[in-house]
């Protein structure tokens, strides 16, 4: 057989089927994919210098900026890192609130991934009802925090609003038809026979090759690797109730479909345990005060509904942080899309790129080119530029 | 007769292209959300297109970085015109709280016209809607097309 010509398909940046403005080079032989080259830096906003020029109070405003879909999963882990500096403990109240929030986003990360993995499918009856039925779940959002998205609810060392009782039993009520309806989904798409036929054995990435990229949350799940944050570092009321971790072996896109739609009733059962255990708790008491600005480090780490995410606050005692760095689950995640997608077939590239709830917005990092195209900075300039500031900064480490 | 014609059909089904130019992706959902069930914009003719050339309305969301700017001009180009852009967000209309960005090339006014200003982080769904109504009858409005 003849040597197949190699063809480049461009996907990008602005294309039908993404949302957000990305750059992928494939590089086919015939249908099979054999190279991937991923270009961001679309969306690059700099938030970590930004948050260098706010108060500590200030911050979390700006991170849940950087995704509007895991606007809680930035703030969590950047309140919980200025706690770490600054030392306070938050009371219980507060603690099970953001619990609350934190899972009624997940429900609607979740339910927004199915819906829109239907439409890269082109199976646009399943995007239509997955969104129908997260329509609760923001509706208890904004009874909750206010607004749809972009809550404002978490300040260092407590939450905004408190869950008054009154709020209760209409909550337990929409929680309660939600699930229902997040059931009937669940159902209609696991027997599926389309769906099975179409996402059984695609995009397959092993728990070695998982481990290898070292990938996170659901990905990393539905491919046997075990790891929640929730789980492995408790945090705010996680260790407090009870709750399941999901775990799949197959590696393909339907069970990483599966365990998203599993942990929506793991994260409703949270939910329901959460609003039960403060009618105990005295209201209002939702606020530890921050006196003094944090000196020191802290970090803060949250399963976002795509996986880990870390931030690292370094203070020296003024109105202002040092340095803030963040580290978004798609960071690890993307990478992965190497292994998934070489050797299969361009028909499914587009899910399968999708597969692992990609969020460019969050992972964004960019490159410095000149105008003729010359890279400026290599991997290494980059390495001894960090080490020259930390250096500066006092000693590091 | 034929501009008639044309403010008529441009009226009265306008299609939508969706221009992400840097934004947090909450914009980019919404906007999404109104073509489900819930809201379902589709009943006042609106319909989301998968190329610019095909569209009469961008709505584009976002702070423009200085990387996707030369990709939203070469957007805006390759729209038919009329065309009408919106500007989609507190992004995209001042810049929001990354004016102090390295990477903010200014607000979306300052590099194409703009005729619909719909403000929110993000815009509430029924300000959505209003925004394409005041789109389309800003159309209505319009003497020479």
């Amino acid at each position: 057989m003849a040597e197949l010509e190699r063809k480049i398909i461009p996907i990008g940046p602005f294309h039908p089927l993404q949302e957000e403005a990305e750059y992928f080079k494939l590089t086919v032989e015939g249908e099979k994919v054999v190279g991937l080259d991923i270009q961001l830096g679309y969306m690059h906003r700099g938030h970590e210098k930004i948050c260098e020029g706010k108060t500590y109070d200030q911050i979390p405003f700006v991170v849940e900026r950087i995704c509007g879909i895991c606007s809680t999963s930035h703030p969590f882990a950047c309140v919980q890192a200025i706690e770490d500096a600054a030392g306070i403990e938050i009371p219980p109240r507060a603690a099970y609130i953001r619990t609350i929030v934190g899972e009624l986003e997940r429900l609607h990360s979740h339910l927004l991934w199915v819906g829109l993995a239907g439409h890269f499918l082109g199976y646009n009856t399943v995007w239509m009802w997955a969104w129908k039925y997260r329509e609760p779940v923001l509706e208890m959002l904004e009874l909750i925090t206010g607004n749809r998205n972009h809550y404002a609810m978490f300040k260092p060392g407590g939450v905004r609003r408190d869950i008054e009782g009154g709020m209760i039993p209409p909550l337990l009520q929409v929680l309660d038809a939600a699930d229902k309806k997040i059931m009937m989904l669940t159902k209609a798409i696991l027997d599926d026979p389309v769906l099975h036929r179409r996402l059984e054995g695609v995009g397959v990435l092993t728990k070695e090759k998982a481990v290898e990229y070292s990938v996170v949350g659901p990905t990393a799940r539905a491919s046997g690797l075990a790891t929640d944050v929730r789980k492995d570092d408790p945090h705010a009321a996680y260790d407090w109730i009870e709750w399941e971790e999901i775990v799949l072996h197959e590696g393909d896109v339907f069970a990483k479909a599966k365990v998203r739609l599993l942990e929506c009733f793991e994260s409703t059962k949270i939910i329901r345990q959460c609003l039960g255990k403060l009618k105990d708790l005295p209201a209002g008491e939702i606020d530890a005060r921050m006196e003094y600005p944090p000196d020191g480090k802290g970090i803060g780490r949250y399963e976002a509904p795509r996986g880990e995410v870390f931030h690292y606050v370094k203070g020296d005692g003024s109105l202002y942080p040092v340095r803030y760095k963040i580290r978004a689950p798609s960071f690890m995640n993307i990478k992965s899309n190497e292994v998934a997608v070489l050797g299969a077939s361009v028909a499914d590239a587009a899910i399968t790129l999708a597969a692992v709830d990609p969020c460019y917005c969050c992972t964004e990092r960019i490159a410095a080119f000149n105008t003729k195209g010359k890279l400026l900075y290599t991997w290494d300039d980059l390495v001894k530029l960090s080490q020259e500031k930390t250096a500066r900064m006092g000693g590091g480490s | 007769m034929l501009k008639g014609l044309k403010k008529g059909a441009l009226a009265r089904s306008l299609w939508v292209y969706h221009v992400s130019a840097s934004p947090c992706n909450n914009c980019d959902i919404e906007i999404l959300d109104l073509l489900t069930p819930r809201f379902d914009v589709e009943r006042f003719g609106l319909l989301l297109v998968g190329s610019p050339r095909h569209a009469d309305l961008l709505l584009v969301t976002g702070m423009v970085n200085k990387k996707v700017l030369d990709r939203v001009l070469r957007v805006y180009a390759q729209t038919p015109k009329p065309c009408l852009v919106a500007a989609f967000g507190s992004c995209a209309i001042s810049g929001d709280l990354f004016v102090d960005s390295y990477n903010f090339a200014g607000p979306l006014d300052k590099h194409i016209p703009v005729d619909v200003y719909i403000g929110g982080c993000p815009p509430k769904p029924e300000a959505m809607i209003l925004g394409v109504v005041r789109a389309i009858e800003k159309i209505k409005k319009l003497k020479d097309l």
